[in-house]
């Protein structure tokens, strides 16, 4: 069985890469490098405030100043900072109208599945597409607006909302935060903005779409999210990037800010180019994710669905600082061919009846390496906290590898804490059981797999729960035999 | 229907089956009984395509064609079924799902169109009544929790939904209370008919007596030692294995 499982492994890494096509079109780009003069340049292409750009170069010197970290169970060889481009953008005359909009650019969000004409759109899901170092276009903008929900790109936000921007920006993640935090802070170049107001429900669901296209190009996103008090909002990210010989960098900082009594519910589906079966090429994916509950009786939720990315390494975390808030993490990594994924939470419980939950599910195929590091804080002053942990890797085939480091930090003896964990292979048992019922090896796999992450696909809002199961069956097709 | 001849295998280079002849016609209810590690479950799961075990000589016809070398999914959709005496649990899977998906393969291998929801539903909903057991059980992960009574009803769930043309039950009685036991065989007894063959592996006459095999055959030491009717099994269960040994 075995010798037929690798055949079959094999023929699965020929498998394309469905998102890997290039956008051909006119672009401005920076020349490669990275210092005090591509900043201001990168600040004043986008007529940002001093404040914005003295915080640029704060982040940068902060940045020259650290080092890349080691402590990651990943291995790859050393990034030239110095031979990315910090900018690259597509000709665009005016965001405001889409008719002015390159058909190129269009035409690419359509073959990813993204319609931007608010028409043809997804009924209740609001989009802002982000190509490379800038955003395209941000659908129904004005029908958020008349519920006072602000949704727009992040250079929008400096400009129309400078006053919320300088409020929020790096109040979770500081630019002294992480070596990739830091260089975000210094050079990003666009993201998504979100607020909504006190007591609003956020009459739908709000997404970006990131697409990487240049070449030797970093994306390097900010997003940030701020829930006011009473507030509710769901927000999904997408990626896709083109298949390149090239690692390419892409180091995003998140924030989410949820005050007293709102819920932020974040999503993503990351689906980054992953390199080819000897591990060429692939998405370098960097990402500092943290949200707080700042108010009582918040909730942040995270859900990911990781697929992509030669490298991941993302920790999408909570601080709990108000009494009776919540955090969640529901996680699904799925490593195969070469690639390396370090993912998992931490959670920082401050208030008071705190409470976490952590459901990570890992996957490893081919020579794929998945780990979960995961941390539970509970502070002093943090009474009867609660933490539920749960981490369950499943192999398929015997090159991969599971790995899974836990850290507990409990400083008030009320916590209550619950940590499971296990490791499995993909069963022959399983994998007999349905073929004895006529249940082809592919719809089985997929089966026992989906069946395996279902507590967090479950978390997913629906429309984007079936695109998670597809992706899925697609990545392990053939994985076994 | 199925015809094996000289079927001998091994695990591990461990010869376990040593020479099986037996052939069951169309209709006709088959019990082998034998202790344990006789290799009663070697031969269910050869006769499924398991690839642990390896067989070294002979065949299984099936209908006549030679299905010695088979996948296991297409001796599944060919017809044949196991009742497992330890079905794997996995998580997250429904019954439901899963069992729609193994029709789906049935009715996909046979050209027809897909059972649809409605009709999935009626017809699951009967036979869990039959072996009183509750609809919320369509929606629990298969084998996941079961009770050892909940799995073997739920082999036989299966096996009604699937009408295969040739069952296996292995030791589908053991472990089960009396009122289960009952609940099982009838549910066996109401898929024979003149147009399916049935195996049944067991170690006791008591499923038998519910049942009422055509021939019972005993097995020692991977051969078929003797054959016979009912009152084969109630010898048996009166003077246990030793005095075939001989």
């Amino acid at each position: 069985m075995i010798d037929k499982n690798q055949k079959i492994i094999d023929k699965n890494l020929d498998q394309e890469y469905k998102y890997g096509f290039t956008t051909d079109i006119e672009q401005i780009k920076f020349e490669p490098g990275l210092d005090e003069n591509v900043i201001r340049k990168l600040s004043n292409i986008k007529n940002e405030p001093k404040w914005l750009l003295n915080w640029r170069l704060k982040a940068y010197k902060n940045w020259k100043k650290m080092k890349e970290p080691t402590w990651a169970n990943i291995h790859y060889g050393p990034i030239d900072y110095q031979a990315l481009s910090y900018y690259a953008a597509p000709k665009i005359k005016s965001r405001k109208n889409l008719d002015e909009v390159d058909p190129e650019i269009l035409d690419t969000y359509n073959k990813l599945g993204i319609s931007l004409n608010e028409q043809k759109r997804l009924e209740g899901v609001a989009v802002d597409a982000i190509f490379d170092s800038v955003s395209i276009t941000t659908t129904f903008k004005d029908e958020l607006a008349k519920q006072g929900v602000i949704f727009c790109s992040f250079s929008e936000a400096v400009t129309e909302y400078p006053d919320l921007v300088k409020k929020y920006l790096g109040s979770v993640i500081p630019y002294t935060d992480n070596y990739f935090a830091a260089l975000n802070s210094a050079v990003f170049s666009d993201g998504s903005f979100v607020y909504i107001p006190k007591n609003v429900k956020c009459p739908m669901e709000l997404s970006t779409y990131f697409r990487m296209n240049a070449s030797n190009t970093g994306q390097f996103e900010r997003t940030l999210i701020i829930a006011d008090e009473g507030s509710e909002v769901s927000y999904l990210e997408g990626c896709t990037a083109p298949m390149r010989d090239e690692n390419q960098l892409h180091a995003a900082c998140v924030e989410l800010i949820a005050h007293e009594d709102a819920t932020i519910k974040y999503s993503t589906i990351q689906n980054w180019y992953a390199g080819d079966k000897n591990g060429k090429g692939g998405i370098y994916n960097f990402v500092t994710k943290r949200g707080i509950c700042a108010g009582d009786r918040s909730k942040i939720s995270w859900t990911q669905v990781e697929t992509g990315s030669a490298i991941t390494w993302k920790y999408p975390s909570v601080i709990l600082k108000g009494n009776d808030s919540i955090g969640e993490f529901y996680s699904v990594a799925v490593t195969k061919n070469k690639q390396q994924a370090d993912t998992g939470t931490k959670m920082i419980h401050i208030g008071k009846n705190t409470k976490s939950t952590i459901i990570s599910k890992g996957i490893s195929a081919g020579e794929g390496q998945n780990t979960y590091r995961g941390g539970v804080k509970i502070l002093k002053n943090a009474e009867n906290a609660r933490n539920f942990s749960q981490c369950d890797s499943i192999l398929i085939g015997d090159k991969c590898g599971a790995h899974t480091f836990p850290y507990i930090d409990v400083k008030n003896q009320t916590a209550k804490m619950e940590h499971e964990a296990s490791t499995s292979s993909i069963g022959e048992d399983q994998l007999f059981y349905c073929n004895q019922r006529g249940i082809k090896l592919d719809n089985a796999v997929s089966m026992i797999v989906n069946g395996f992450c279902k507590e967090v696909f479950e978390e997913l809002p629906m429309e984007f729960a079936v695109e998670a199961k597809q992706l899925i069956e697609v990545t392990l097709e053939n994985s076994v035999g | 229907m199925i015809k094996i001849k000289n079927l001998q295998v091994s695990i591990d280079e461990k010869d376990i089956l040593k020479g099986i002849d037996l052939e069951i016609p169309k209709g006709e209810v088959h019990a082998i009984m034998g202790r344990n590690g006789s290799g009663k479950s070697t031969l269910a799961n050869t006769i499924a395509g398991n690839e642990k075990y390896e067989v070294k000589n002979g065949s299984i016809h099936m209908n006549n064609i030679d299905i010695t070398e088979m996948s296991v999914e297409n001796r599944a959709l060919s017809g044949i079924f196991v009742c497992f005496q330890y079905p794997v649990a996995i998580p997250g899977v429904s019954m439901a799902y899963f069992l729609r998906a193994s029709i789906n393969a049935h009715f996909e291998h046979q050209g027809k169109e897909e059972m649809d929801a409605v009709e999935f539903l009626n017809k699951s909903k009967k036979i869990l009544s039959e072996l009183n057991l509750d609809d919320s059980f369509l929606k629990r992960s298969i084998n996941d929790g079961f009770s050892g009574g909940e799995k073997k009803k739920s082999e036989i769930l299966q096996l009604l939904a699937l009408n295969p043309k040739f069952a296996i039950l292995d030791e589908t009685d053991s472990g089960l209370d009396i009122d289960a036991l009952k609940t099982v065989a009838n549910g066996v007894n109401k898929f024979n008919s003149k147009d399916n063959s049935t195996l049944i592996i067991t170690h006791y006459e008591r499923l038998l007596q519910y049942i009422n095999p055509d021939v019972v055959h005993v097995m020692v030491d991977g051969k078929i030692k003797k054959s016979g009717d009912m009152s084969l099994a109630k010898e048996v269960e009166k003077k246990g294995y030793s005095w075939l040994l001989k």
